[in-house]
């Protein structure tokens, strides 16, 4: 195991030594302080552990690895991941998740507004509630929220599902309450135990695009 | 972009301390805001039928003994004074519109930056830390305070660009963001009677509560309203003579913290500004919503 004391050492360093040529699996980061970029462009299936509270952008860009923040996040966590894990266990700031491709991302606390904007491909699954603006046009993936949306839920969005067990305060624009049916019960269900929460599938609902945006309307022509 | 910190503390055994804890949060938001910074601090309260002017001249050598002087004779009343770097802190015993009057006949070139019985505003151009050692900041007393790192996006940099705006007696406001509708705004309020002395779109904030609490709205009630009238993003941080207030724009796209702890209440455009606080591993962390207000106040 190696740690790295941000106290002493600078973030570059810490992102220069996870760039390099990787002999340990398991990382342990110390004093983050909420400084921004910690392990961004991580592409190695290592383990790394942020013990206390993370800046901007934390585990952006991140490809293979299994990232754990053991406080709070701020802007941007996640954002543009390929693959890999990032688990925070307090919440999480705006833009949680933003243009993520793949892998998954865990929020056990709340997230802020535009949670999964943007989203292309990755899971995000989220024991509290999320801000307004939330998947705003999201792309592919899934996002499940364990507790309540903000406004304008899935404004513009394409092809994202989405679960949300709490309250919605509002959904945006071309997004609609889909059926349960037992696939969606059944995905829900694995991606619950992915995250290792304990919540009732059944006592979801689904949200996704009515598809009304993917086609100019003809009918509209006279106003452009 | 900006950096806005505030720090209220709940025991007044901690006063000693403000300007130490307060010190490392300003100098964190250095990188959002490196061309200006102040603060606007609460403390040292003067006695009713006084006021505490803070006032400001361009010269680090002005003549404040002079004009206190002369100013002593104007007014023929009990006047304390002292000096802060390029600021001159005056407790007066009289009307705070005496006072001014005073002021604006012997000395026009100074700038009145904040009153009130217990606020002093003080800012200025340079890297926070250059204005916080400026003023002695690490060594101040005080029950409560809020501060500002510029970067300035829509006015120039001076140092009455810089922030804390006062607007109305112990009453300020700290900004990170922009307004769009600032310029038809001040035209309306130039129209009500309210003055402004920058092109700043903060001002124009500061300068619209200043009528909403004129119009005799309370604070709640004029920042309900700022949702409405102003246009564009914002997160202020407001003090009052006796508690701060936080709140941000329907879109919130401008960031805040907050962490509250027994012993103060903090918040600062990002966490790294609360880091250096004691007891800051186990406080309550949260970011504040949208278009919600927070408001703490002393009994």
């Amino acid at each position: 195991m190696k740690t790295i004391d941000l106290s002493s050492a600078s973030v570059r360093d810490l992102n220069q030594a996870l760039h390099g040529d990787v002999q340990d699996r398991e990382w342990v980061v110390t004093h983050p302080a909420g400084k921004h970029n910690l392990a961004v462009g991580v592409n190695q299936a290592v383990s790394i552990d942020i013990n206390g509270h993370a800046g901007y952008y934390c585990a952006g860009m991140n490809q293979k690895a299994s990232v754990t923040v053991h406080g709070n996040v701020g802007v941007g966590v996640a954002e543009n991941m390929m693959s890999g894990t990032v688990r925070v266990k307090g919440s999480a700031s705006q833009a949680a998740g933003a243009t993520a491709h793949g892998g998954l991302l865990v929020i056990e606390g709340d997230a802020g507004a535009r949670c999964g904007i943007s989203m292309k491909g990755v899971d995000i699954v989220v024991g509290g509630s999320i801000g307004h603006m939330s998947c705003f046009m999201a792309q592919a993936g899934r996002l499940v929220v364990c507790g309540d949306a903000g406004d304008a839920l899935g404004d513009s969005l394409y092809e994202t599902r989405i679960y949300v067990r709490g309250e919605v305060k509002s959904l945006g624009s071309d997004c609609i309450e889909k059926e349960m049916r037992a696939e969606h019960l059944e995905e829900l269900q694995e991606l619950l135990n992915r995250a290792g929460f304990d919540a009732d599938p059944a006592s979801f609902k689904r949200y996704g695009s009515a598809r009304t945006l993917y086609n100019f309307k003809v009918d509209n022509a006279s106003a452009y | 972009m900006c950096g806005i910190v505030g720090l209220y503390l709940k025991k007044p055994e901690l006063e000693g301390q403000l300007g130490k804890l307060f010190e490392p949060m300003l100098e964190a938001m250095t990188d959002r805001g490196p061309d200006s910074a102040g603060f606007a601090i609460y403390g040292d309260e003067v006695a009713d039928g006084w006021v505490k002017l803070t006032l400001q001249a361009i010269e680090a050598d002005y003549g404040w003994k002079h004009l206190m002087g002369a100013l002593e004779g104007r007014l023929g009343c009990s006047l304390d004074w002292f000096q802060n770097a390029s600021a001159a802190v005056l407790k007066v015993n009289c009307e705070e519109e005496r006072a001014r009057a005073a002021l604006a006949d012997l000395a026009p070139e100074v700038r009145i930056m904040s009153a009130g019985q217990s606020i002093e505003i003080l800012k200025g151009m340079g890297l926070p830390k250059e204005i916080s050692e400026r003023f002695g900041l690490g060594k101040m007393k005080g029950s409560h305070i809020i501060g500002h790192t510029r970067m300035a996006t829509e006015s120039a940099v001076t140092m009455e660009g810089s922030h804390p705006f006062s607007t109305g007696a112990d009453l300020c406001l700290v900004h990170n963001g922009s307004l769009s509708n600032h310029f038809r705004l001040r035209q309306e309020l130039k129209r009500q009677g309210i003055s402004f002395e920058t092109e700043n779109d903060t001002e124009v904030a500061a300068g619209y509560l200043t009528w909403r609490l004129q119009q005799g709205d309370s604070l709640k009630e004029a920042l309900d309203k700022s949702l409405e009238d102003l246009d564009g993003f914002f997160t202020f941080a407001i003090g009052t003579r006796n508690g701060f207030a936080v709140i941000r724009d329907p879109i919130a796209c401008k960031p805040a913290i907050l962490a509250e702890t027994d012993d103060y209440v903090a918040m600062a455009s990002e966490y790294q500004a609360l880091a250096s606080l004691p007891g800051i591993e186990n406080a309550k962390v949260w970011e504040p919503e949208p278009a919600t207000m927070y408001i703490w106040e002393r009994a």
